[in-house]
């Protein structure tokens, strides 16, 4: 390094007569080079060379697949992979099914989010009170979100099949086509499934974003006649807005990559492709028929609109 | 006053807030909570129950265990069909390798981002933050093709683990926590001589119990319930977690099987336990000030 600049910075400048004592000399030097304890970045070597591996590279390569036509070869083969410019995007945009799959989670979405939001809330708010079993309940929320979803996916089978105990409770009421057998019902039923096992998550969330609301503005609107209700839209609601942007953020992410639901609660996409998410889509194009350029297509017109969803949330919420 | 939205800590006895409305609102608030426990929880109480029956019933009856039909057939019909010994060692071996690599590196990353000033700091940290938004389903493909096809890594176990071996947010729990310790201890120590390494084995690592906890809990939770990256990677039945081979099991061999929900039920709840014990234990060794607070208010 070149240590006239350093050399002619110091004697005037504001910054090096604030500095420390230890700050002259040779140490500092490199100090200023390399920080303070240059060892630091040994520490973080690992992570980064990590992060490097699997998530940066990975990332450029996924972009690169999409544009590229991309098959799978022998380990070891040399083959030509052209560029093929827009061509995956094209071929893939249309596709109905790639519509359809799009359309699906936007039902997902639309049912799931504002659940998601609304319901832990809800009981964030009324968990956050002077409670007995205040650590009994949010357990209990908890374990849900907990526990793999392979493992509750089977209770859930168990619950809403034709012949399950939900429609046994329900009686004539129960649907026909059942829950997860009907076209209808069936991505209704999974983003209820998604809100039910990450709800506990968002509580959490939600009660962390609770505990830093002033209790001198509930008791002052208190004096004012406010009531219970009114607190509640005035008070917390505004108060929590940087929580619930993130809860919609977070709750949008996990819907978009949907899976392991649609692929076991309703047979891989079923009924007639009613459930099939873009992931999975991803998964049938990409891994099982080979197409893996396709695949990497819908993978990142995916995080586009997951992207933009997060953009418009954020206008939203911050509006006024 | 009895107003549910104040915090645990600043409420106050009831004041000249109406006594019987506020009651009824309380009584409301209560069945709400109530309500949502028992949707919570009661999934697994009949997960546990159907797992423990002959024949699973699906009637209203069947919600309550009768002991002329309890048996632990199923367990030994889930056994013989996916060998639940073999995949708790995969299980196992997946979550301990993620355990430990996330642990030591991230402890050290997440102590280098909090304590110390060196050079790239800023730029790490910017990375560590893009990470949390960049979603799997972009890197499905390209890890595929790379450990997969590439590196030829399939039906191996640093395959299975490598894609989570760090988790992003342990480093910064581990950020979080070594930040709130007091700068001056360090200082003094350094002061004393001490060399950045001792300080780190003397100093930071001995203190770190109650941020270890977590991010055990959470780096224990991720890779034993992740379904989807050991389900590509695995094909052969020996390799995979008990998630993928009970996943196979419910989408494959269960519509053979005459009654199968017995058999997943027992498998579910083995694939359960693990994870709910764990976050049981740490949950009252770990927030017991919590409680303190909720019950003195």
């Amino acid at each position: 390094m070149s240590s006239t600049h350093h050399d002619v910075l110091r004697p005037g400048s504001a910054r090096g007569g604030a500095r420390p004592r230890t700050d002259r000399g040779q140490r500092p030097r490199r100090s200023r080079f390399a920080g303070r304890q240059p060892i630091g970045l040994a520490f973080v070597s690992p992570y980064l060379l990590y992060l490097a591996a699997i998530f940066l590279y990975p990332l450029g390569f996924a972009v690169w697949i999409s544009f590229h036509d991309y098959f799978f070869a022998a380990p070891g083969a040399q083959v030509d992979r052209p560029f093929v410019g827009f061509a995956n995007y094209t071929s893939v945009l249309t596709d109905p099914d790639v519509w359809r799959s799009f359309g699906n989670i936007a039902v997902f979405l639309v049912i799931n989010v504002p659940l998601t939001v609304a319901a832990s809330l809800v009981l964030a708010t009324a968990l956050n009170s002077k409670l007995r079993a205040r650590t009994f309940f949010r357990t209990a929320y908890y374990v849900p979100y907990i526990t793999a979803s392979v493992a509750v996916v089977g209770v859930w089978l168990f619950l809403f099949n034709s012949n399950g105990l939900v429609n046994k409770a329900l009686g004539p009421l129960a649907p026909d086509p059942s829950w997860l057998v009907n076209s209808h019902l069936a991505m209704p039923t999974i983003a209820l499934f998604v809100a039910w096992k990450q709800l506990g998550f968002f509580i959490v969330l939600y009660l962390s974003a609770l505990q830093n609301v002033p209790g001198e503005l509930y008791e002052s609107a208190a004096l004012d006649g406010a009531g219970k209700a009114r607190m509640f839209w005035s008070i917390t609601v505004p108060a929590v807005r940087t929580a619930t942007l993130l809860v919609l953020v977070l709750a949008t992410v996990t819907g978009a990559n949907l899976f392991t639901e649609p692929y076991l609660l309703t047979s891989g996409g079923g009924p007639d492709g009613a459930t099939t998410s873009p992931v999975l889509l991803m998964y049938q194009r990409g891994l099982q028929q080979g197409h893996p350029d396709e695949a990497a297509a819908i993978g990142v017109i995916l995080v586009v609109l997951i992207t933009g969803i997060s953009l418009v949330y954020r206008r939203w919420l911050e509006r006024d | 006053m009895t107003d549910v939205h104040a915090p645990a800590n600043n409420r106050r006895p009831a004041g000249h807030s109406p006594h019987t409305h506020s009651r009824a609102r309380r009584i409301l608030s209560r069945l709400a909570l109530l309500a949502g426990a028992f949707a919570f929880l009661f999934p697994f109480y009949y997960m546990l129950v159907g797992s423990l029956q002959r024949e699973p019933d699906s009637s209203p009856a069947g919600a309550f265990p009768r002991p002329g039909n309890l048996s632990l057939h199923n367990y030994a019909e889930i056994n013989s069909a996916i060998s639940l010994g073999r995949s708790l060692i995969n299980s196992g071996i997946f979550t301990g390798g993620v355990i430990v690599c996330t642990t030591v590196f991230g402890l050290l990353a997440g102590y280098a981002l909090a304590r110390l000033h060196f050079r790239g700091k800023g730029s790490t940290f910017a990375l560590v933050l893009l990470v949390q938004v960049v979603p799997f389903q972009l890197l499905m493909i390209p890890l595929y093709v790379l450990i997969v096809r590439d590196y030829g890594l399939a039906d191996s176990y640093i395959g299975i683990i490598l894609p989570f071996a760090i988790n992003t947010s342990a480093v910064f729990i581990f950020r979080q926590f070594f930040l709130q310790l007091p700068q001056a201890m360090f200082e003094a120590a350094r002061i004393d001589g001490a060399g950045e390494l001792q300080i780190l084995f003397r100093i930071a690592i001995p203190l770190c119990k109650p941020a270890l906890a977590s991010v055990v809990l959470l780096s224990f939770t991720g890779p034993w319930n992740e379904f989807l990256w050991p389900f590509l990677v695995t094909k052969e039945q020996d390799m995979q977690p008990l998630a993928v081979s009970l996943a196979n099991y419910i989408s494959t061999v269960s519509s053979a099987a005459a009654n199968p929900f017995g058999a997943i039920l027992a498998g579910a709840c083995v694939l359960a336990a693990p994870a709910v014990a764990l976050y049981l234990v740490f949950q009252s060794r770990f927030t017991s000030t919590d409680l303190d607070s909720a019950t003195k208010g």
